[in-house]
């Protein structure tokens, strides 16, 4: 792990986890899913676009490791069911794709980061249109609190307790070169 | 994007932009549920001052599909029977909670003053034989579909180029799209003055046949006074027709467009009409693909927003 030097376009920012312990965050996680769930069949993980897609398939990688099975994975773009498309226009979406029919099993949505829920809200949404799971859980690498709707997570990677005007960035290395949880600090 | 009124309001960035949204959308239809709750609450007007079918039908589908609400208005049988003025129907519309207003009109550049008119989005659905930027649309998502790209692609647009909207919107979007165009048509139905159009000319099909990887029909118009510069339809069939001969000299990768509807035994035959080369009704959904995509660019911004009127 390369020591973090903050970018010049975020001067007060402080990192919280590293590439390591993301790493350990997301394996026992994966551990978490599959004890609850008594193995690692009739399973879906679902990543939520864009960081939850590669933190889903790191989840499947870590279970595919200890339990030898490979869980499928999915992605969800929720462009099309968030409530504020009026303050945040959407002029691309991610792809969305199931590898299985979702019906009758579980399905595990994984996200970066769980704020206020509305994200997780469209994706209940979203889910419910492509399908019946026989149950959804909530897996997310970051809790940063300040919910606004009754929505909470069954694993969690860290639980990080902040400002409402703080930001928390999650950089993952298949999309951002890096790995790592940081807290901006509002200026 | 305030308006779609012409394909010159889109550069290549934006038309990738929406085909990549289209791409989207068509994985929505296929759904067992075809619906997306994007647009709940925005009415659609869908006005068409000029006889269609596709077109509204294709509008109301990508509507529905976003989950808008639409009030669809077709002249015949309407106000405008009664002389109601183009302005005071769009204010109408706009009065009984419209948002977005989707046009079809015989006069080009109809729909612009209902955009000004009503201030609200407005999509040009056709005017005259001035543009039909969703067509344009549908033709390169659909091409892009087949060859993941237009760069370098061959291209003939053949029949009545001079009294097309389709023609003029899909050269420009094809040619924005790295596509080289040729127009093949008898002179009488060509454009009197090409100056400043990106294309080649020929008033020979069967010499462009092996170089070509698109040949793109215009239907021949006969309410739009086509046919009667022509000699005889037959004259036109034999020469400008495409057969199943003619298609057998393309290369095998090679494809055929028609924007619909089309007059089989004319400018097609109804074997290469039915062909598995024919993309007719990939354009058909790629049209409705590409109006979602539209709509949902136009319409996203507007919730929330009071209803006028």
């Amino acid at each position: 792990m390369e020591p973090f030097t903050a970018e010049p376009a975020v001067p007060d920012s402080s990192q919280v986890l590293d590439a390591d312990a993301v790493r350990r965050a997301l394996w026992r996680m994966a551990h978490e899913i599959v004890e609850r769930h008594r193995g690692p069949d009739d399973l879906v993980l679902v990543g939520i676009h864009t960081r939850g897609v590669p933190l889903a398939e790191a989840i499947a990688g870590a279970i595919s490791e200890f339990e030898g099975t490979d869980v499928p994975v999915g992605e969800l773009d929720i462009g099309l069911y968030r409530d504020d498309l009026d303050r945040r226009p959407v002029t691309r979406l991610g792809r969305t794709f199931l590898p299985v029919d979702v019906t009758g099993v579980s399905v595990v949505l994984i996200d970066d980061v769980l704020f206020t829920g509305r994200t997780v809200r469209a994706a209940l949404d979203a889910l419910s249109d492509l399908g019946r799971p026989q149950r959804i859980e909530l897996a997310v690498l970051v809790d940063r609190g300040h919910r606004q709707l009754p929505i909470r997570a069954d694993y969690v990677g860290k639980n990080l307790p902040t400002a409402l005007e703080e930001r928390v960035r999650v950089r993952v290395d298949a999309i951002d070169g890096e790995t790592g949880v940081w807290i901006e600090r509002a200026r | 994007m305030r308006n779609l009124l012409s394909i010159r309001d889109l550069d290549r960035v934006r038309i990738e932009e929406l085909c990549s949204l289209a791409d989207e959308f068509l994985a929505v239809m296929r759904r067992p549920i075809p619906q997306v709750p994007a647009l709940r609450g925005i009415t659609v007007a869908t006005m068409f001052f000029e006889p269609s079918t596709r077109t509204r039908l294709s509008f109301e589908r990508a509507a529905r599909g976003l989950s808008a609400d639409v009030m669809g208005f077709q002249a015949a049988g309407s106000s405008v029977a009664k002389g109601e003025s183009l302005k005071d129907t769009a204010l109408t519309l706009r009065a009984m909670g419209a948002n977005i207003m989707v046009v079809r009109h015989g006069s080009a550049g109809a729909p612009k003053r209902v955009a000004e008119w009503t201030g609200c989005p407005t999509v040009n659905a056709g005017d005259g034989a001035n543009q039909h930027p969703t067509q344009a649309l549908a033709d390169t998502f659909a091409l892009l579909r087949r060859f993941g790209r237009l760069d370098g692609i061959r291209i003939a647009i053949v029949g009545d180029v001079r009294h097309s909207r389709v023609a003029r919107s899909d050269v420009e979007a094809f040619t924005r799209m790295g596509a080289s165009v040729t127009l093949v048509a008898p002179p009488p139905l060509l454009p009197p003055d090409l100056t400043g159009w990106p294309v080649a000319v020929s008033d020979q099909l069967d010499d462009l046949l092996e170089e070509l990887d698109v040949v793109y029909l215009l239907r021949v118009q006969t309410e739009r006074g086509g046919a009667t510069v022509l000699p005889s339809v037959e004259e036109y069939a034999r020469r400008f027709g495409l057969d199943a001969h003619r298609l057998g000299r393309m290369p095998d990768h090679a494809v055929v467009m028609h924007p619909g509807p089309m007059n089989r035994g004319v400018e097609i035959t109804p074997d290469v009409a039915d062909h598995p080369r024919c993309l007719v009704l990939d354009q058909v959904e790629a049209g409705v693909a590409v109006r979602m995509a539209v709509l949902f660019r136009l319409g996203a911004g507007l919730k929330g927003e009071a209803p006028h009127g």
